[in-house]
């Protein structure tokens, strides 16, 4: 009876979360639809874009080249590529790019993405900071459509809309509508003031920033939840330009996906105790009174749901093997009978969060595409994440809880 | 590096609105519930209403016929509803508890159904010397761990021999029937316990077992060879 309570109020949260983005996605429906995309730009800020990089020859020609391919004058922008103490041929393949006037290579000892980023920062002058991991690809007009925004002397950094790069196999085209998901809640809470990564991928910086807050640090290898974080503590407004679009590459396995997300999730809960000053307090506004905390409690919930999934259906698994033991494999014919449906309260609300879920996937494919197409990605998305997103919460819980250390990769 | 950084808005009426059409998703979700799980009880209680007119029907025509016929009476419809009965009745059971008062009626009702159409049954096998076998049942769901494998062997008796009736009594449900059948049958608290033929056994008995208690199987695969035989040769 005490576990059908506590899945009421999970229920509840998630189901009060997605009438939350849905509320403030209709309010602001006509603003994103036309935010700043008839304004003409005269604003050319210089730029420095970072791109880390440890052990990433495969890829990082074609970064550095879509960074070189931004439409963006030339004379404002500097590509600056650190690497990391790469022990691939990662450095030999960066020559290529010798003699570029654009682009700076430097090279340091192993130290994490953090340290990369802070020596780039160190030597930078521009008016603008951003980093590019070394996995990514930026569209053409992906920096030009974020300086309307920055003309804002209140916004301290911009955030990019990421994307799935050639998604190739099922894990990936289900990311691709995770990442899709992504677009439309980083917007809908830019609105809310509510923005609690600057991602990895693009997210730009004013410069003169670090001065103020200080630079990245190790923040349990999650660096840009952390700085986004430390943005919020100060008060500095974060936005969001829906229409520069990033791309990344993401695992293609289970073991490489389960590795990221654990580190993710555990990087957000060991951020969120370290921030846990801002939970609840009206000062921080939606974030702290209600973005965070929900935040939290979905990890927890995710779990609850799921290990009372398991518990609740596993015994007719059980119940299966056990028949066929005892009385052999036999294939009666099946009768479809409504009476069996079931109809109890946690599955009509579950049925219901079900259905926000989706009206909000299908307005975040229309948001991130352009276009709504339903393609065998979504039922990817629908059916493999909420089977496997509950391992790396456990995970990420465990290790927190054990203070285990996650590495990087 | 001077910026304007004020403290953040919290939109309260947001927040509020939120929570109300939250809310009134939730009761609505609670009326479906409701309307749905009223609708499956009245259901049971439908089917039990039927049965019971069936047996009522079925005992009158007994009464009726016994001297000059026996044809027509207790076909196996009005055994495939009972055991349809019993299926949904463990489903809500499931779902709802046993402690539920609604379904504790249709239980009792639903066992006394079973104890009826029992006598009536085999009173109709004995006028008309109908070979049908019975089965009487007992289980528990609370401390019996073969309970469920033998429900699995049971189910697979009734679908290769449809003659075969039998009827489930929850051991541990105290209603004064169920009582007096245990009484007279003297069966013990070994579950699951069978009754067949006569005899009690206990403990988990597999198909072979229970095929071996019951001679007329011997009868009705030799009848389902020959007519399988007959339909290959045409």
């Amino acid at each position: 009876m005490i576990s059908s309570y506590i899945i009421y109020v999970f229920l509840f949260c998630s189901l009060y979360f997605e009438v939350f983005l849905l509320l403030t996605y209709i309010e602001k429906k006509k603003y994103i639809k036309t935010e700043y995309l008839e304004k003409k730009n005269e604003y050319w800020p210089s730029v420095d874009i970072v791109v880390p990089c440890f052990n990433e020859s495969n890829t990082i020609i074609a970064t550095i080249n879509s960074l070189l391919n931004l439409d963006y004058p030339k004379d404002k922008f500097k590509v600056v590529v650190i690497d990391d103490g790469s022990t691939d041929d990662s450095l030999k393949t960066l020559q290529i790019f010798k003699g570029n006037s654009q682009v700076q290579i430097h090279h340091k000892e192993n130290g994490g993405k953090f340290t990369a980023l802070n020596f780039a920062i160190e030597n930078s002058q521009a008016d603008l900071f951003g980093c590019l991991d070394a996995d990514s690809f930026v569209d053409k007009d992906a920096l030009k459509n974020m300086m309307p925004y920055f003309e804002n002397p209140k916004i301290m950094a911009v955030v990019p809309s990421i994307k799935v790069h050639a998604p190739g196999n099922v894990l990936q085209k289900m990311q691709k509508i995770e990442y899709g998901w992504g677009i439309f809640v980083r917007k809908v809470l830019t609105y809310l003031n509510a923005l609690h990564v600057t991602p990895g991928p693009f997210t730009i910086f004013r410069r003169k920033i670090f001065e103020n807050v200080g630079k990245y640090k190790h923040a349990h290898h999650t660096e840009d939840l952390e700085m986004a974080l430390r943005l919020q503590k100060h008060h500095y407004k974060i936005a969001n330009s829906h229409r520069s679009i990033v791309y990344t590459v993401t695992p293609k396995t289970i073991k490489t996906l389960y590795k990221q997300r654990r580190r993710w999730s555990y990087g957000f809960l060991k951020n969120a105790m370290d921030y846990k000053f801002m939970f609840f307090k009206k000062e921080y506004g939606n974030l702290g009174f209600f973005i965070l905390p929900l935040a939290v409690i979905s990890i927890f919930s995710a779990i609850y749901l799921a290990i009372n999934f398991l518990v609740s259906n596993g015994h007719l698994v059980f119940e299966q093997i056990s028949k066929i033991a005892t009385v052999g494999l036999s294939f009666s014919k099946i009768h479809f009978d409504a009476f069996y449906i079931n109809t109890n309260l946690v599955s009509v609300i579950g049925l219901f969060t079900i259905i926000g879920t989706l009206i909000l996937v299908l307005l975040s494919m229309k948001l991130s595409e352009g276009k709504l197409k339903i393609k065998s990605d979504l039922f990817y998305f629908l059916i493999i994440y909420p089977l496997i997103a509950p391992l790396w919460l456990f995970g990420a819980v465990f290790n927190t809880i054990f203070s285990k250390t996650i590495t990087w990769r | 590096m001077e910026v304007e950084n004020k403290r953040e808005k919290t939109d309260w009426l947001k927040y509020f609105y939120t929570f109300l059409i939250t809310a009134v998703i939730f009761g609505t979700a609670i009326y479906i519930s409701n309307y749905f799980s009223n609708k499956k009880m009245t259901q049971l209680k439908t089917m039990e209403d039927k049965i019971s007119l069936d047996i009522l029907s079925s005992e009158t025509q007994f009464s009726l016929l016994v001297e000059s016929s026996c044809k027509n009476i207790g076909d196996n419809t009005l055994s495939q509803e009972v055991g349809q009965l019993g299926d949904k009745l463990l489903y809500t059971e499931q779902k709802v508890g046993s402690n539920d008062s609604d379904f504790q009626n249709l239980k009792t009702y639903y066992s006394l159904l079973e104890i009826k159409d029992y006598l009536l049954m085999k009173k109709i096998s004995q006028q008309c010397n109908d070979k049908t076998a019975f089965i009487l049942y007992f289980y528990s769901n609370q401390s019996c761990d073969d309970c469920q494998d033998q429900g699995f062997v049971l189910t697979k008796i009734h679908e290769l021999y449809p003659q075969i009736r039998i009827y489930s009594f929850d051991y541990d449900y105290n209603i004064p029937t169920i009582e007096t059948l245990k009484s007279i049958y003297n069966i013990k608290n070994q579950l699951p316990a069978l009754y067949i033929n006569g005899k009690v056994t206990y403990g988990l008995k597999t198909l072979d077992q229970i095929k071996k208690l019951i001679p007329e199987t011997k009868t009705w695969d030799k009848e389902a060879t020959a007519s399988s035989t007959v339909e290959s040769g045409n």
